[in-house]
């Protein structure tokens, strides 16, 4: 038996190395994802130097899905098994889906779980797997990009997204076989790119506005922790509409009657997006258009006749905007600075109109493109471990308030909206009929008193209550979100001792077999061995494990384990060390769970030491700060 | 396998058991802990840490939550004492505190609709504040003396202040 080398306490073993990892931005219309190379971070580009992954995924039979430009391409001509904005879709049940049908021309097919799928030529997919395709191109052109594996990555989310859409994004991460360091909501990671978090207190908004969505957010700074105060916005607003809007003019100007064919408007909105950027830098710019009769509309766009264009379409994000302020207590004055997000922010009217509500120029220096990949970049080199030293840290909250049904169709609310996250909450409930054995549980989120106006994400039942007469059980539920805004519930009836607990996932979600499924297919069609690639993440974990494992060994063995506890720990190691390099899956599972079982007790011992360092030394830190 | 959840919330944050706290060393007992254990620090390390620095960061702002708040934190200190302050289940007030409160609820009601809306609510949150911290005084003295009549005249306190922090919160809406 290969025996473990320890090096002595206070001798690293190896030099630090740098561990690769990502901030991706998985938008509507466009994906990017960032590094921190050399101590900056910038998002990273194709081989064509194109730093925008177009967020479309073109399904073809029997072979690869084409991502992003060239399945943007393929629109045109494919539509049905071109799948693009799937973000709107993520999270979404069969219900929401009918509302947004008809804006989308996909044909859908009702999915073994309660999450729709995209019927297309490859098969059924859902709006996981769809995402998952991005991600994973993403991932391949970081990897390629920074020449070796990623050891995790951290995705953006816009703020408002509910628990269904947050999991259902983590469970694209996890297909696209990606380790999600954390869930960032976009707003942070914009502060984050600027460096807001290094500031000051005060009070920040996000004004993101990009092709098709307008997002408002209002953050709150207070020692080092962000906290979104609120959020706002339209979903169905954004450049492409002002895109619209200047095609409509030429066509009008052009005198062209209400029947022309496809490829004319096409070409016209193509036209029209061109002159809206030209007349960034310019002042006239000239445009043309072929009528179908081959005469030549000759004209030009003016920035009065732009502005006169787009003003009522800026209008209306500040309806929104003064909406969030609204909800956060606040004015336009109280807000300390302003970050614009979103291509169409590049804009000088939309930036004007964005100055005289708040009275102040708005943060332009970083490309409103990349901005939030860089936040989510800078933020996953110190959570990768990159930056020891870095005193950042980003306290989330809810969102919205989670809660259960109770009696009546009335919603009782367990975690109420902005609290800081991770939270648990516990609290008992009764039964209500004489000899009850089964409880329905049913989790839902949103503001509203009603069953009926609040989010429902999972039902499930508590079975094996004893027979006890009304009144007499006591049922203890659990609440608990993590720091990505992930919810789990457990229930347990105390009162005879008797304990059931279940957690759930919410049932928009994919259930563990789905995922096992879609993971076996994508590997498939990824014509890759799949065992091969299963070992090789079975094997990235073992290293994650003895590489922790060992750290916490060098720092703190000798002082919280008697040696026959040490021998038991390092057994495992070795055990685990072993297997490692060989081609066992399943051994190099097992060997995994049995070091975490035989460190629990240390983690624990270690944990508790450090509350009281962190106390003992935490009043030296406030005079540094 | 849980860590420290054996500690009440002042230990946690290695404070003193009592009620006269300073806000800003709450406060940053509460962001000490937090940089020492929040899941970020934990992002690659072993499944059990992750598992402890979930509950325990959990468990830090839970007990944020209750000590910043001197309603929470006086209610959370009398549960300690075997006090239980049951809002929910006791009912019955003084007499001249209800006659009080349905006479600050009525100027809340007339305030709104107001033409001088603006300076009858300020008047009257400038008020509510002062009854508030009327109490919060008395209830410092009540914990110093830490006897069975103080503890029972800190119990009606804590009642009436949650009372007073209800209606702030309501003139705050309407502002």
């Amino acid at each position: 038996m290969a025996l473990l080398q320890i090096s002595e306490p206070g001798l690293s073993t190896a030099p630090h190395e740098r561990r690769l990892a990502v901030g991706i931005d998985l938008g509507t219309t466009n994906s990017l994802v960032a590094a921190v190379r050399s101590g900056i971070a910038d998002t990273l580009p194709d081989e064509q130097g194109r730093h925008l992954l177009p967020s479309v995924v073109h399904y073809r039979r029997g072979v690869d899905p084409e991502v992003g430009e060239a399945a943007l391409e393929a629109a045109a001509d494919d539509p049905l098994n071109t799948i693009a904005s799937v973000k709107r879709l993520m999270g979404r049940g069969v219900e929401d889906v009918k509302r947004l049908g008809n804006l989308l021309p996909y044909e859908f097919s009702p999915g073994a779980s309660a999450m729709p799928s995209i019927k297309t030529v490859a098969g059924d997919r859902s709006p996981v797997e769809i995402s998952a395709e991005i991600l994973r191109a993403l991932k391949l052109r970081a990897e390629t990009t920074l020449g070796g594996e990623l050891s995790g990555a951290v995705i953006t989310v816009p703020a408002y997204f509910d628990d269904a859409q947050r999991q259902a994004t983590k469970d694209a991460a996890r297909l696209a076989g990606l380790n999600v360091l954390r869930l960032l909501n976009e707003p942070t990671a914009a502060a984050v790119a600027y460096g807001l978090d290094q500031s000051a207190e005060g009070v920040f908004a996000i004004y993101d506005l990009g092709g098709g969505t307008f997002d408002i957010s209002i953050l709150r700074l207070n020692r080092g922790v962000f906290e979104v105060l609120a959020t706002a916005g339209d979903s169905a607003l954004g450049g492409d509409d002002m895109d619209h809007a200047l095609a409509d003019w030429m066509w009008q100007q052009a005198g062209l009657n209400e029947h022309a064919d496809r490829k004319l408007q096409r070409r016209l909105l193509r036209d029209a997006r061109a002159a809206k950027q030209a007349l960034t830098e310019a002042a006239t710019v000239a445009v043309q258009v072929l009528r179908p009769d081959g005469t030549v509309w000759q004209g030009e766009f003016t920035r009065a006749t732009l502005v006169q264009l787009v003003d009522p379409l800026i209008d209306r994000t500040l309806a929104p905007t003064r909406r969030a302020l609204k909800d956060a207590g606040l004015k336009p004055k109280d807000i300390l600075d302003v970050v614009m997000v979103g291509g169409s922010t590049r804009m000088p009217r939309v930036q004007e109109k964005v100055e005289a509500f708040f009275g102040r120029k708005p943060l332009t220096t970083i490309d409103p493109d990349k901005v939030v990949a860089i936040g989510a970049a800078i933020q996953a080199d110190i959570l990768a471990g990159n930056k020891p030293d870095s005193d950042m840290l980003l306290l989330d909250v809810i969102p919205l308030s989670l809660g259960l049904e109770i009696m009546g169709g009335m919603v009782e609310k367990i975690i109420p909206r902005n609290s800081t996250i991770p939270t648990v909450r516990a609290q008992e409930f009764t039964t209500f009929k004489d000899g009850q054995t089964a409880l329905l549980i049913h989790v839902l989120q949103g503001e509203r008193d009603l069953v009926s106006d609040c989010r429902s994400l999972a039902r499930f039942e508590l079975r094996g209550i004893p027979p006890m007469v009304a009144g007499a059980a006591r049922i203890r539920v659990t609440f608990q979100v993590d720091a990505d805004g992930l919810l789990s519930v457990a229930a347990r009836e105390q009162g005879t001792g008797a304990e059931a607990t279940i957690m759930v996932k919410p049932s928009y979600g994919l259930t563990d077999d789905e995922i096992e499924r879609m993971l076996r297919d994508s590997i498939a069609h990824a014509s890759e061995d799949n065992s091969a690639r299963n070992l090789r993440e079975q094997q990235v974990d073992a290293d994650r494990v003895l590489e922790a494992v060992q750290a916490a060994l060098r720092a703190d063995g000798e002082k919280y384990l008697s040696r026959d506890e040490r021998t038991v720990i390092d057994a495992a190691l070795a055990a685990l060390h072993n297997v490692r390099t060989g081609t066992d899956l399943m051994a190099i599972k097992k060997a995994i769970i049995a070091v975490d079982t035989a460190t629990q007790a240390f983690a624990a011992r270690r944990m508790d030491a450090s509350v009281r360092t962190a106390l003992a030394g935490h009043r030296l830190d406030e005079f540094k700060s | 396998m849980q860590a420290d959840l054996g500690k009440n919330y002042f230990e946690l944050f290695d404070l003193p058991v009592t009620f006269d706290l300073d806000s800003v060393d709450i406060a940053s007992c509460y962001r000490a802990l937090q940089r020492r254990f929040h899941p970020d620090r934990f992002a690659l390390a072993s499944e059990p840490e992750r598992r402890l620095s979930l509950q325990l960061t959990a468990q830090v702002n839970a007990a944020f939550q209750t000590l910043k708040d001197p309603v929470a934190r006086a209610r959370y200190l009398l549960g300690l004492q075997g006090v239980d302050t049951g809002e929910d289940t006791d009912t019955a007030m003084d007499t001249g505190f209800l006659m009080e409160q349905m006479e600050l609820r009525e100027s809340l009601a007339e305030a709104r609709e107001a033409a001088d809306r603006h300076a009858r609510l300020e008047s009257l949150r400038q008020r509510v504040e002062g009854e508030f911290e009327t109490r919060s005084a008395r209830l410092r003295d009540c914990f110093a003396l830490n006897s069975e009549p103080a503890l029972r005249h800190a119990r009606n306190l804590v009642r009436e202040m949650q009372f007073l922090q209800k209606l702030a919160h309501e003139v705050d809406e309407l502002e």
